[in-house]
């Protein structure tokens, strides 16, 4: 990097105005000019050279230390929307499902595999689930939530939008389709204390849901979509529906259920009992009950460290390769002979 | 006179009228009218020059035209002072000019209609319709049409601001006042807007003229008034218009008042037309018909000068003048850029349909699996259960939903063909404008550049061939006089004599010729010219030799043969007083300053006599009569009445005609002397003129006068009886010598034809002037060089050019075996090939122009690298212009500064205009205007080259930028069943290329410079990367292509899997893809920028920056859903680390393809780049490294101090 003189185009001149009254007006005739001070960076061997092997210095530690980071984190993956099916029901999951006279508690044990330290964070996973189809995202009233039946235009939530001429609150596809899977977890024998609290952004709790919008006609229609809400909670206290409501970036997501707030230690057996309400079957979708750690980058993901480790050893093999080719092949910077009109004469 | 110049489309200067005009009131002068006149004069003269005698107008028409009835249908009729008949039964215009586009009212529909007449803005139109349709909304209303509205509104505001002012200007010109003879027979104070068609106007001198008027009666008995046409045509020399002797006579008849004129008549003349030099109508007076021709009105635009006053009646008034019909604006053309562009647009156009057909059928597909399960899908809900019936919910069959798909994909992959472009472009050209106007290295005498067409900016980078003018566009037109050849003896010993006497006036001799006394102030020539002592000699000698006699008579002939009209002009020194000549010729006035400083200045000329100081003492002239030039005859003719009672005739022309009728009996040896000298004149460059005499006997005289007055007052075939008259009275003169005018180079022509050169430009010179004069001036400005071989080609007939082109052709391809034999026996490269020189001429391209000739020419010129083409007329300029045009995909470049040179610098690609000494013609129908030839070298080398550069890498980036945003979205869709959910929010989508990346681009658009100047001048060679398109073509576009979905593809799935397990939500994930898409665009820019100066890195930074605010402030509105995404996404480590890992790979393949080949294949930019950068280390290196020969790069480089 080098500055480029100001007068390099003294060629320009000649005609340059004798009397330069101020620094501004002659900062303005530098502009007019096409001469403002500028710094030309330029890709030298060297610079290239280095550039791609510090890169790759960075990188490939970085990604190490992630890689690391992830593979820190303990995580349970049990799915169970299958095994949570009776024998006689697996070849018609949807009379199962749709049937509410058939209990629909379900135990699965989850073994440890190696000590997780507290918090452990509860998620449910959905699979093949769009919770980000277009027809989905739009049916919602954000005003509504806030402001309850103050706000009226609801057409937006199309079709849960009116229940007896009242708009149903909250409205929409994403609301009336509640996730209302349960989660309670026993170790040993003594019921764990699962924290169901603070899953929610305190943000959309203070601003985004009503405090005094309660949800008194939901649910009430001749579909259920899913879960239903204490009518006397305001919104704002519905965590559950609040985080239901962040709806995922894509098909595959986790939801936060809950935390538990002790350790668990390797080779533990945890018992899980679980209402399996919420119907994933018309669509094969798949539920799944996740516990994790986390870690300062966040849950169990290989994915960014192997990615640095692998650009920064790639940065590494391109430094070798441009050095070798330059000390092989070597270029003399700014020669003349390399132009095209001096290469056309030569070539003869 | 003779300058040689080919005639051409009507223009009030060309000498050569092609209808050589009749006085329109043929008078003989008496010898009382004279006196008479030259008491007017002088009585007059002391505040006013002398007026010029009153010469027919070259432009009036002929009488053939004149003289043709207007039928009445085709008619309009002007009752002369009554201004209500005159309106009826149709109303005619007022005064009142309006130039602006729009009203008030019509702004907004006129607007844009206008701006709808770019494709790319309807299909955003029907984009953002579609958009308001239920079905198929994919933003919501407002946002989707919130970048066509703003890119309507930056052009609409643009264009009332321009239309402001233009009414603010009209406003100006429709309050001024002038004089209009009221009801009450009174001249009072009228605004201009309300003056009417038939009411009468008086002007006084330096008056405006408020409307196309008929002259009907001025303060000169003759009725002869003086206009200044600059406004209208840029000419500043004064022209005469008259006052119809019949409306004068009314003058004298009906009324004994001072000013009187005639205030009933009916004018019948042509409906308003935009044909400033025709004009035809006829009027009745007095019981009289009376035909009115285009030197009896006065237009609009003009002054009047050194009339003190003059009155007319107004027949075009307001928009029908003829000045405001013919105020249109540049010829648009197109760029070569855009339209490749085009081709581009298209490309992308196909790629948006496919992408939008694999979402279309991939939704369908989807649909088709899942149809049974759409019913009571949690995200899909088909039908609706609220109602008492079950109904539909917004669902219309399969096929209907797979067609709403395709167009709402439509909808929202639209940005892939980029709206904002159109409007950067527009911007980045006013400001590549901006620099090329305050370029103060394309700046003359105060004269900017000007920039006329504003969307052909980048055309100057790719410029291959230039067509040249040479009078006036190579030289100066300004004619100094050097040499003289009198009776055989040469006179040319001009050019030592001068130079020490120019810084004072001791040289007392000299300075008597050049200035003489009268009434103890002193009258000095306003040009200085260079004269030979010898002669000056010979003049003052007291010998009454024969010789004295005839060079006495020569310049006698030098002063008196023309139409010069001497000014006096006052200086700041009271004593002083300055004679200025005006004429239409810059030959003539330089003969008429040769003669002021050999003694004989012209002082005064009337309309029948002109004074003559010749040495010191007075003598009057009478001018008898005088035939004008034209170009059959190629010669101009005065009979005078000299003092002692002799009437002579002198007569100068061009040698080819002058030789004719010259009485080779009488004196052998002079004409052969004389012929020697002339040749030796025009070969190095002058333009010459032969000069002949003879005196007339009175019966001769007598014989003559008969038959001009009997020719001159001719109904019919005027111009062809005074034709006949002057060619019979023009024989047997006898020879008294020639003149040689220097044609004066411009400052630095051999040196920008050089760079032009080297730059790879080939440089046609068209010219009219004659084949030697072309050739000496070809040599003098080194277009020629003593090593080419020239080509010559003066034909007669067609078959002739036939042989001469093919035998050029053989020659052509042998001597260029020839080369590179040579080449492959010697191995010698310096010695490439032998250049080649084609001279054409007019008369050959008359048979090869249109024909099935050019192909041939084509193919002969294109292996030379020097076209001359002389005595070529205006039309057969563009005719070559076309010929390469037509026939190449090369680009051209006319440049030309007279009306002659209109049609060729509108047909070449790029039209540029000399604002010089031949009127505002050219400019006005140029693209690019400017003072000097020489200008063209930065403004294609530096300016040019940068244009196109920066226009080329804007296009490209611009197509690059939005795709790789619609990329993103399109990866996105691919995860969301199909359904074209995005995750960036609308506004951020809109916001995208107005706000988050506009303004970078356009700030590099202008200012970024991929070279200094100083190096853009030093090799021209750099130029040939516009000329081989190296920056923008369809590989760099596809090569971009890739680049682009590789950058995406970085963007959506290096956090799609980074985030794969986790809790993140669309406004999380869609606020990260969108800084990243911002970040990494705005980065890629920055990479490819050459020089960071403090506005670029204002602009990058400044607008991630202001990416990060805007999306920080959507996600703190409530009520979008996105409430707070951002801060919750910044909490994590994840996003920073991908955010980082974005940029960097996707720049990766980018940067370390650039690194490779910037480094291993050095295009000749880059190589100049690093010559600038290291320039110091290696030159000197340079300079020893010979074993590779370096032709012209090598001169190049040794003229480095």
């Amino acid at each position: 990097m080098e500055m480029e003189p100001a007068s390099s185009s003294g060629s320009s001149g000649g005609s340059q105005p004798h009397s330069m009254p101020s620094r501004r007006s002659r900062a303005f005739y530098r502009f007019t000019q096409q001469n403002l001070p500028a710094c030309k960076p330029a890709l030298t061997p060297g610079l290239v050279i280095i550039t791609f092997l510090l890169l790759g210095i960075i990188f490939v530690p970085v990604g190490l230390v992630c890689l690391h980071a992830s593979r820190s984190v303990v995580e349970i993956v049990d799915r169970y929307d299958i095994e949570c099916i009776p024998e006689q029901y697996q070849s018609n999951k949807m009379s199962y499902i749709k049937d509410s006279t058939i209990s629909k508690d379900c135990k699965r044990d989850l073994k440890v595999q190696s000590h997780m330290k507290a918090p452990i964070y509860i998620y449910y996973e959905l699979e093949n689930y769009y919770q980000n189809h277009r027809r989905y995202v739009k049916s919602r009233s954000d005003k509504q939530l806030l402001h309850g039946l103050k706000h009226r235009d609801t057409s937006l939530c199309k079709p849960q939008e009116m229940s007896n001429g009242l708009s149903i609150v909250p409205c929409g596809l994403i609301a009336w389709s509640l996730f209302n899977d349960t989660y309670s977890f026993v170790r040993g024998t003594t019921a764990m204390n699962i924290s169901r609290k603070n899953i929610a952004w305190k943000s959309d709790q203070d601003h985004k849901y009503g405090k005094h919008v309660y949800p008194f006609n939901f649910q009430n229609g001749s579909l259920i979509g899913g879960g239903k809400l204490d009518p006397n909670t305001p919104l704002s206290d519905q965590e559950d529906l609040i985080v239901w409501m962040r709806t995922a970036a894509l098909p595959k997501f986790r939801k936060l259920y809950g935390r538990i707030e002790e350790d668990l230690n390797a080779g533990e057996v945890i018992t899980v009992h679980l209402v399996n309400n919420y119907n994933t079957y018309s669509f094969g979708g798949k539920k799944k009950l996740v516990l994790t750690t986390s870690s300062w980058l966040g849950g169990k993901n290989d994915f960014l460290g192997l990615a640095y480790a692998a650009t920064g050893f790639s940065f590494i093999l391109v430094a070798i390769l441009f050095a070798l080719i330059h000390v092989k092949n070597p270029r003399p910077q700014g020669d003349a002979t390399f132009s095209s009109w001096n290469r056309k004469t030569s070539a003869r | 006179m003779a300058s040689g110049r080919p005639l051409l489309i009507p223009s009030p200067k060309t000498p050569t009228s092609p209808e050589p005009p009749p006085p329109p009131l043929p008078r003989i002068p008496s010898k009382s009218q004279n006196t008479s006149i030259s008491k007017h004069s002088s009585s007059s003269s002391s505040h006013h020059p002398p007026p010029p005698p009153r010469f027919p107008s070259r432009r009036s028409d002929s009488i053939t035209t004149s003289q043709r009835d207007i039928p009445d249908s085709e008619a309009r009729f002007v009752y002369i002072n009554d201004p209500t008949r005159s309106n009826s039964p149709t109303r005619l215009p007022t005064n009142s000019i309006s130039t602006t586009k729009y009203s008030l009212l019509t702004f907004l529909p006129r607007n844009l209609f206008e701006q709808f007449h770019r494709l790319a803005y309807i299909y955003f139109l029907v984009l953002a319709a579609m958009n308001q349709v239920p079905q198929l909304g994919v933003f919501g209303r407002e946002t989707s049409i919130l970048p066509l509205a703003f890119v309507l509104s930056v052009t609409a505001i643009k264009d009332a601001y321009e239309d402001f002012r233009r009414h603010r200007s009209d406003k100006f010109e429709n309050h001024r006042t002038c004089s209009v003879l009221s009801s009450d027979s009174q001249f009072l104070p009228t605004r201009w807007k309300d003056i009417r068609v038939g009411q009468l106007i008086k002007l006084h001198s330096n008056d405006a003229i408020p409307c196309d008027m008929l002259l009907l009666s001025t303060s000169d008995p003759t009725g002869v008034a003086y206009i200044q046409t600059v406004n209208l045509d840029g000419e500043s020399n004064l022209k005469t218009r008259y006052a119809k002797q019949e409306t004068l006579k009314t003058h004298s008849s009906s009324s004994s008042s001072t000013t009187a004129f005639p205030t009933s008549g009916l004018v019948r003349c042509e409906k308003p037309n935009r044909n400033i030099y025709g004009f035809h109508a006829n009027m009745d007076i007095d019981g009289k018909r009376v035909s009115l021709g285009p030197s009896n009105i006065v237009l609009r635009g003009c002054e009047l000068k050194n009339t003190s006053w003059a009155i007319g009646v107004a027949i075009y008034t307001g928009r029908e003048t003829k000045v405001m019909l013919n105020s249109s604006g540049a010829p648009s053309k197109r760029s070569r850029l855009e339209a490749h562009m085009n081709r581009e647009t298209i490309l992308l156009a196909v790629l948006l349909f496919l992408v939008c057909s694999i979402v279309t059928i991939l939704a369908g597909v989807w649909l088709h699996v899942h149809r049974a399960e759409l019913d009571y899908m949690p995200f899909y809900r088909k039908r609706d259960y609220s109602g008492k019936e079950v109904g539909k919910y917004n669902y219309y069959g399969i096929g209907w939903e797979v067609v709403f798909t395709f167009l709402k994909s439509v909808i929202l992959f639209q940005v892939m063909i980029p709206i904002a472009l159109y409007v950067s472009m527009e911007l980045v050209r006013l400001g590549q404008a901006f620099f090329m106007i305050q370029d103060d290295s394309m700046r003359h005498e105060k004269k900017r550049f000007q920039c006329r067409a504003l969307n052909i900016n980048e055309d100057l980078g790719m410029i291959k061939y230039v067509f040249s003018d040479k009078t006036g566009t190579l030289t100066e037109n300004k004619m100094e006089f050097r040499c003289a050849s009198v009776l055989g003896t040469d006179y040319s010993n001009t050019l030592t004599t001068q130079e020490e006497d120019d810084d004072d006036d001791d040289d007392e001799e000299n300075n008597n010729a050049y200035t003489l006394t009268e009434d103890g102030q002193i009258l000095k020539p306003r040009m200085r010219v260079k004269i030979d002592e010898e002669l000056v000699q010979l003049l003052r000698s007291g010998n009454k030799s024969e010789k004295k006699k005839r060079a006495c008579d020569f310049v006698l002939g030098l002063a008196a043969c023309n139409t010069i009209v001497p000014l006096v002009v006052e200086t700041e020194d009271p004593r002083v007083k300055l004679i200025d000549y005006q004429g239409e010729s810059p030959d003539e006035q330089a003969l008429a300053y040769a003669a002021a400083a050999y003694g004989f200045v012209l002082v005064e000329r009337t309309s029948g006599h002109i004074v003559i100081d010749v040495l010191g003492q007075r003598q009057r002239f009478d001018v008898l009569g005088l035939h004008e030039f034209d170009s059959d005859r190629k010669r101009m003719s005065v009979i005078i009445g000299c003092p002692d009672k002799t009437v002579k005739l002198f007569v100068k022309g061009a040698d080819s005609s002058m030789f004719g009728v010259i009485d080779k009996s009488r004196n052998m040896d002079v004409v052969r002397a004389t012929e020697s000298h002339l040749h030796s004149y025009s070969s190095i460059g002058l333009r010459t003129l032969v000069v002949g005499m003879r005196e007339l006997n009175s019966s001769e005289f007598e014989e003559w006068q008969s038959a001009y007055e009997k020719a001159s007052t001719a109904l019919f075939g005027r111009a062809s009886l005074l034709r006949t008259v002057a060619a019979n009275i023009e024989t047997n003169l006898q020879l008294l010598g020639a003149s040689g005018i220097e044609d004066k180079l411009q400052d630095g022509v051999p040196e920008a034809i050089e760079s032009l050169r080297q730059a790879g430009i080939k440089v046609w010179v068209l010219t009219g002037d004659k084949q030697e004069t072309a050739i000496s001036i070809g040599y003098s400005c080194k277009l020629l060089t003593s090593g080419m071989t020239q080509i010559i080609i003066n034909s007669h007939s067609k078959e002739s050019c036939r042989k001469s082109l093919l035998d050029a052709f053989t020659m052509s391809t042998k001597l260029s075996a020839m080369a590179s034999n040579a080449q492959n026996s010697v191995g010698d490269a310096g010695s490439n090939k032998v250049p080649l020189a084609l001279i054409i001429d007019g008369t050959s391209l008359v048979y090869i122009l249109e024909t099935e000739l050019e192909e041939e020419l084509f193919k002969v010129a294109t292996v030379c690298d020097v076209v001359l083409c002389c005595r070529v007329a205006p039309l057969q300029k563009a005719g070559i212009v076309a010929l390469i045009k037509n026939r190449t995909d090369d680009m051209t470049l006319a440049i030309g500064d007279g009306a002659n040179d209109v049609s060729m610098i509108q047909m070449a690609d790029v039209g540029i205009g000399i604002s010089g000494q031949e009127g505002r013609q050219a400019v006005m129908a140029s693209d690019f205007a400017m003072g000097q030839f020489r200008f063209l070298v930065p403004l294609l080398l530096v300016h040019g080259h940068w244009n196109y550069q920066r226009m080329a890498y804007m296009i490209l980036y611009n197509f690059y930028r939005n795709a790789v945003f619609v990329f993103t979205l399109f990866w996105y869709v691919l995860y969301t069943a199909f359904s074209l959910t995005t995750a960036v929010t609308e506004w951020s989508s809109v916001l995208y290329s107005v706000i988050y990346t506009a303004l970078p681009t356009i700030i590099i658009g202008i200012l970024d410079k991929d070279l200094s100047r100083k190096t853009l001048m030093k090799y021209p060679q750099l130029y040939g990367a516009g000329q081989r398109e190296e920056r923008y073509n369809l590989l760099m576009f596809i090569f971009t292509m890739l680049d682009t979905i590789w950058q995406s593809a970085a963007i959506f799935f290096i956090p799609l899997l980074a985030y794969r397990h986790s809790t993140v939500d669309i406004s999380g994930i869609g606020d990260l893809w969108t800084l990243a898409v911002v970040i990494l665009v705005n980065l890629h820019l920055g990479m490819d920028v050459f020089r960071w100066n403090w506005l670029t890195h204002v602009s990058i930074w400044g607008c991630i920056v202001a990416t990060a605010i805007c999306v920080i402030i959507i996600d703190c509105i409530p009520i979008l859903s996105g409430y707070w995404a951002i801060f919750e996404m910044m909490k994590q480590g994840l996003f920073w680390f991908c955010l980082l890992g974005i940029i960097i790979a996707a720049l990766m393949p980018r940067f370390v393809i650039k690194a490779f080949m910037e480094y291993f294949k050095p295009s000749d930019i880059q190589v100049a780049r690093e010559m600038e950068k290291y320039g110091s280390l290696n030159e000197a290196a340079a300079n020893t490294a010979r074993e590779i020969p370096m032709t012209s790069f090598a001169n190049a480089n040794q003229r480095i101090p």
